[in-house]
């Protein structure tokens, strides 16, 4: 196989885990495999991928790439396609790759699929295994020409530390007129205590069942204990009692961490479809009815307002 | 006193809107993938992609407060007019369905050339899309047709101004919240927070009726044979099945020591 290059979106000079865990997956598919690093003064954190697995980096620095916009990036990602020959692009799927690999694949007519839990290396190609309609079958997809460009679902594979260092290649991109007309004016950040759920191992949703917004105290205190992020439902997340940011389902994220707690969540398809991915899913619910307890991997009637603190007490002091 | 009068013009001069939207299955009917084709069996009830009504709504409201016209964009088989009308008793004005045998099969490669196609000849101010489209879950389709377009783009709008010829668009991230602002003509991806959507009233519906919808073939829009459908997309599906089973379940109920339970089995499968 040839080239295979790997978006490595960054934020705040940090890597970002779900790209680190593509990386580690194209490299196991075998072919070269370099690490693509788009934005402003961007050396130190290019260098940051030799620690998991690349060899080369393709840097392209330039200030119309400062701000996380997506246009610009399609044209430095073509211009590092141009000049590496690449027969694959990969990307972790986040609210700006999707946008990038989606414009890339109109300049290049390359075709992309996405949402993709897994890639397997056949017959010289790529076949990408995508669950469809609500998870309920899994198909294959292919790609008809190259380059082959894929968004893969978050948190479908972990990143490894191989402890290496990379070589980093400047490129040089002409930007489009069009492509640098967006601007950003401001950006708020949302204040963020412990990893997003994009990048969580670990995630604690709460639903309707906390009762009220101040149940998301116990989904906080157990995220803590494990380490994990916390999620929402929508109903929970239109109701106001969390930001829209945490919320997992049809219209917020879909993420697969390795543990899934469900506090207090009925497990509609809407949710379901965002979640059932996950490593394992455990739901606590009052109700012997939920239809979370279809898919669960360990389903506890009972009240999660006795079970949760229990539960983080516990987890407490096993860890300890 | 005349530059006051230019003055005010500009700032209500009217704005021309294209819509995108998409026919889905409706939510409630159960959904399959045609074992030959692969692709998603379309023949049962059928509704507009929710979030495409979010970008109706949008568009309605930029309307009234600007003045203007609404035309919704659609690729897809005929009966997609049904839903088309629903845009039109909410307000829009007219309708343009291009639909062709041809295009069956689309991927997004083929999907965004013939929609670009399509609103090249509408020519647009403001091209607004629907953030999700509940049938295929991609939310990628905005992005393709604005580099093909070769307009400015802002994804995931949440919050949407107009004014003095941009467009300004507060937009949801993993990270938080960007402001993100672009001259005219633009394209804009609406997230379903932006609004509530209006019912069409009854007065709508009826006048729906008579609005003037347009179906286009490929050939009109200027889509030439091999740049649509099978033949024009770069990705294909070559096989299904059902996910891999999971393993057993476990199901308990709390007789006070659920707690022990579930730290047991995270222990169990190192979870912990």
């Amino acid at each position: 196989m040839g080239t295979t290059l790997v978006f490595l979106e960054h934020h705040e000079g940090e890597l970002q885990k779900g790209a680190l865990g593509v990386l580690a997956k194209a490299a196991s598919l075998g072919g070269e495999v370099a690490g693509v690093v788009l934005g402003h003064g961007v050396q130190d954190v290019a260098a940051k991928a030799g620690a998991f697995g690349a060899t080369t980096v393709y840097v392209v620095d330039a200030d119309v790439l400062a701000a996380p916009l997506p246009q610009p990036r399609v044209d430095a990602l073509a211009a590092v396609v141009a000049a590496t020959g690449a027969e694959n692009v990969l990307f972790a799927a986040s609210v700006l790759s999707a946008d990038v690999a989606a414009g890339l694949a109109a300049r290049l007519d390359a075709g992309l699929n996405w949402d993709l839990t897994d890639l397997v290396a056949e017959g010289g190609g790529l076949v990408g295994k995508r669950p469809a309609l609500g998870d309920t079958v899994l198909v294959d997809v292919g790609w008809t020409t190259t380059p082959r460009l894929a968004l893969i679902r978050s948190g479908s594979f972990e990143p490894v530390e191989t402890g290496g260092s990379a070589t980093i290649e400047p490129v040089v991109a002409q930007f489009e007129d069009f492509s640098t007309q967006p601007a950003l004016l401001e950006h708020l950040q949302e204040a963020a205590s412990g990893p997003s759920i994009e990048e969580a191992d670990v995630i604690v949703a709460g639903g309707r069942g906390l009762g009220a917004p101040e149940g998301f105290k116990l989904c906080e205190d157990l995220a803590d204990a494990l380490g994990g992020a916390v999620a929402a439902t929508r109903a929970v997340v239109d109701a106001g009692w969390y930001p829209y940011s945490t919320q997992v389902g049809q219209t917020g994220k879909s993420v697969s961490p390795r543990l899934y707690i469900a506090l207090g969540i009925s497990g509609a398809i809407q949710h379901k479809v965002g979640m059932q991915s996950s490593g394992t899913i455990v739901a606590v619910n009052k109700d012997p009815n939920a239809p979370i307890f279809d898919f669960a991997d360990l389903g506890v009637v009972g009240d999660l307002n006795q079970i949760a603190p229990k539960l983080a007490e516990l987890v407490r002091a096993h860890k300890a | 006193m005349c530059v006051t009068v230019a003055l005010r013009l500009d700032r209500v001069r009217a704005v021309k809107i294209a819509v995108c939207v998409k026919q889905v299955p409706d939510a409630t009917a159960a959904k399959r993938l045609d074992p030959g084709t692969k692709r998603l069996d379309r023949s049962g009830e059928a509704a507009l992609n929710a979030t495409d009504v979010n970008a109706v709504e949008e568009a309605l409201r930029v309307k009234e407060a600007h003045g203007g016209e609404i035309v919704i964009v659609s690729l897809g088989p005929e009966k997609a007019l049904e839903s088309l009308r629903k845009a039109l008793a909410m307000g829009a004005d007219r309708a343009v369905l291009v639909s062709d045998a041809a295009a069956a099969g689309s991927d997004l490669v083929a999907t965004s050339y013939a929609l670009a196609k399509a609103l090249e000849r509408e020519a647009a101010d403001l091209v607004l899309f629907g953030q999700q489209s509940s049938d295929s879950d991609g939310a990628v389709l905005w992005a393709a047709v604005a580099d093909r377009l070769r307009r400015p783009m802002i994804s995931q709008v949440a919050e949407l101004r107009l004014d003095g010829g941009a467009v300004t668009g507060k937009r949801q991230t993993e990270f938080g919240y960007d402001v993100i602002a672009a001259p005219l003509p633009a394209i804009v991806a609406v997230s379903d927070a932006i609004n509530e959507p209006r019912y069409p009233s009854l007065k709508g519906i009826m006048s729906a009726k008579s609005k003037p919808t347009e179906t286009l073939s490929l050939a009109d829009i200027g889509v030439e044979p091999d740049r649509a459908g099978e033949a024009g997309s770069r990705t294909t599906v070559t096989a299904m099945a059902p996910p891999p089973a999971k393993g057993g379940q476990v199901r308990i109920e709390d007789d006070g020591s659920a707690a022990e339970k579930i730290v047991e089995f995270l222990a169990e499968r190192k979870l912990l």
